[in-house]
């Protein structure tokens, strides 16, 4: 198998698994597992007739995806707790927001770290009673913690020390020292309150989000993931009368309209969604290289295309800094003798 | 991957991938009583693959990679390729099994009850029931016993005992010289060579059992049997999962049925033949 292309073939359209012969199965379940797509496909195949041995791995993932599930909306339960009497909405962001918010792209994903958005002139108050809650720091090092509070979008990483579990506190949706700069306080105004303490954002900001941390924030690793929840959430909201031009409008407010129209062409490529003609259309070149990307696995699970990997994380350093930020920090990095792990 | 190796263990299939040929031999020759995945899938792949290019020549080092790694997982040297195989092969049930409980203990089964056998490194777990495997019970495996939530049975795993430093020679005045996998010199963990279970154990590996008895063996230590209470034996099992806290609210029932189900005893043993005739003993007064 030479690429992911089998298992983005088959979660578009489960029905396609009866085609499947052994060893693509085996290729499939391994490209899904290595992309922690494995509890979604296992959802997406539900109730179809699958090999034997098939159904025990689709099986496990179930119960893990369950497992994730359960595991995630207990901790927004106890952010919601710590952070209650700063009356703060707690505004959930990505996995743990679609599982709360009971949406489609929620469903068998495997859910890692708690993400919340709190408004930034909160931050410290949001520290404070997290710290204050059992939560502790996990970056030791100065520099680094220094770099999150001046340059990113969010607090060092919080661990909290009985549950071991990971808190990402944003205060925005992209690093401060990208070329792009949402509207953190129109995110924040327009989110959806769910009524029980938690809320999530608007549909059209989630899509947002969503597409802005697959292309503008990283090296597009764990990205069919992504992708796959970008579709999920274009088909469930793609339906409601005038989405289309509420993202396009949106996308313009938060200047993130190429990465939403790339996002989409994306999505229509590997994933067959149906997407706006025009708002996909903004800005075309280069999809080929994501797509590479986005697929490069093989049917052992290993990683292929190693040089288009390659550019790709040297890019996710250029798109997230200016140029004498990245020598700065690269030359600090290297004095200290840190070697990026792949 | 250039050499592909699989095969099913009791419920569940293994595919082993590797970057040389030597580790696929040695694992065709020590599985080979062994069925193939049905349907042709298997439940984890594992590869083994240089850790950098060019470890694949130079002094190659097999890092062990597959569906679940862990992140700094020390990479073992070309020679000990099959001891890398079989420690890819328990990470993947270890992390990845969702379907029964965990238990690290050995297991051996006769008349449809079955005994497990849990403790630390060295406490003579894996040679008790590779020794019992050749004297009337049924070997069901060494390194994981797997209980089925819904029933409380047991189900067999019985992979090739990993038998190490003393183990080795004690295990070979009872079983035919051909059963032994290759001597695996200074590795991490010792000395170590691979017994590949009787015929009986693999024909046998689809039959569950019910659990009957519990042991905590301590090899080294004068002929001792004491009762273990079951607060006791509910801690230093979860201590024993690998995988209690994925499992959430069954991993708990699961386990404080099998606690209160089964009766426990920590047994104390200077030698084998103690080992043999304690468990003789307290197996019959289970009657």
């Amino acid at each position: 198998m030479r690429d992911a292309r089998i298992l983005a073939w088959v979660l578009a359209d489960p029905a396609r698994s009866a085609q499947l012969k052994p060893h693509q199965w085996t290729a499939m379940l391994t490209i899904a597992q290595a992309e922690r797509l494995l509890g979604s496909l296992a959802h997406r195949l539900a109730g179809l007739p699958v090999p034997e041995a098939a159904a025990r791995v689709l099986e496990r993932a179930r119960l893990s995806a369950e497992a994730d599930r359960r595991q995630a909306l207990w901790e927004a339960e106890m952010a919601r707790r710590a952070l209650a009497p700063l009356g703060l909405p707690v505004i959930l962001l990505k996995g743990t927001a679609y599982a709360a918010a009971g949406m489609e792209a929620g469903q068998g994903r495997m859910i890692g770290d708690l993400d919340i958005l709190v408004p930034r002139d909160r931050l410290d108050d949001a520290e404070a009673a997290l710290l204050a809650a059992g939560w502790e720091w996990v970056k030791p090092d100065p520099y680094d913690d220094a770099y999150y509070r001046q340059h990113m979008h969010e607090l060092p990483p919080l661990i909290h020390k009985g549950r071991d579990r990971m808190i990402d506190v944003h205060h925005t949706i992209l690093p401060l020292t990208a070329r792009q700069r949402p509207d953190a306080a129109a995110l924040i105004a327009d989110a959806v309150d769910l009524g029980n303490g938690l809320a999530v954002l608007s549909p059209e900001d989630m899509v947002i989000h969503a597409a802005a941390h697959l292309l503008a924030d990283g090296d597009l690793s764990g990205g069919l993931r992504n992708l796959w929840d970008i579709d999920r959430m274009l088909r469930e909201f793609g339906e409601a009368e005038g989405f289309w031009t509420r993202l396009l409008e949106r996308s313009r407010k938060h200047g993130l309209t190429l990465h939403v129209s790339r996002a989409l062409r994306l999505c229509h490529h590997v994933f067959e969604t149906p997407v706006d003609r025009y708002l996909a259309w903004q800005g075309r070149r280069g999809d080929l290289f994501y797509v590479g990307r986005l697929l490069a696995r093989n049917g052992w699970g290993q990683e292929t295309a190693k040089l288009l990997r390659q550019a790709f994380y040297i890019r996710s350093h250029w798109i997230r800094m200016p140029p004498a930020l990245l020598a700065q920090h690269l030359f600090t990095k290297w004095r200290k003798g840190y070697q990026p792990i792949r | 991957m250039k050499r592909a190796f699989s095969v099913k263990v009791g419920p569940m299939a293994f595919r082993v991938g590797s970057a040389w040929a030597d580790p696929v031999a040695a694992l065709e020759r020590l599985y080979a009583g062994y069925p193939k995945p049905e349907d042709g899938i298997p439940d984890f792949t594992v590869r083994l693959e240089p850790e950098k290019p060019w470890r694949r020549w130079l002094r190659p080092s097999v890092a062990i990679r597959g569906d679940y790694m862990l992140p700094g997982a020390v990479p073992v040297s070309l020679a000990h390729g099959l001891l890398a195989a079989e420690m890819a092969m328990n990470l993947q049930v270890a992390m990845g099994e969702r379907r029964f409980l965990l238990l690290h203990a050995s297991s051996v089964e006769r008349d449809g009850k079955v005994l497990l056998m849990t403790g630390e490194s060295g406490s003579g777990k894996s040679t008790l029931s590779a020794l019992l495997g050749e004297k009337g019970w049924r070997f069901m495996g060494d390194e994981f016993a797997l209980i089925e939530p819904e029933t409380g049975l047991a189900f067999p795993f019985p992979r090739p005992v990993s038998l190490k430093n003393e183990a080795v020679a004690e295990m070979q005045r009872h079983v035919a010289a051909e059963r032994f996998g290759p001597e695996l010199l200074g590795t991490p963990k010792g000395d170590l060579r691979h017994l590949a279970p009787p015929q009986s154990a693999i024909a046998g590996m689809d039959v569950p059992g019910r659990p009957a008895l519990l042991l905590f063996p301590k090899f080294g230590l004068p002929r001792d049997v004491r009762p273990v209470q079951e607060s006791e034996v509910f801690v230093r099992l979860t201590q024993a999962s690998t995988n209690y806290t994925a499992l959430g609210e069954r991993g708990f029932e699961a386990l404080t049925a099998l606690v209160k189900a089964v009766p426990a005893r920590a047994i104390d043993y200077p030698d084998t033949a103690t080992a043999l005739d304690l468990v003789e003993s307290l197996w019959s007064d289970l009657a």
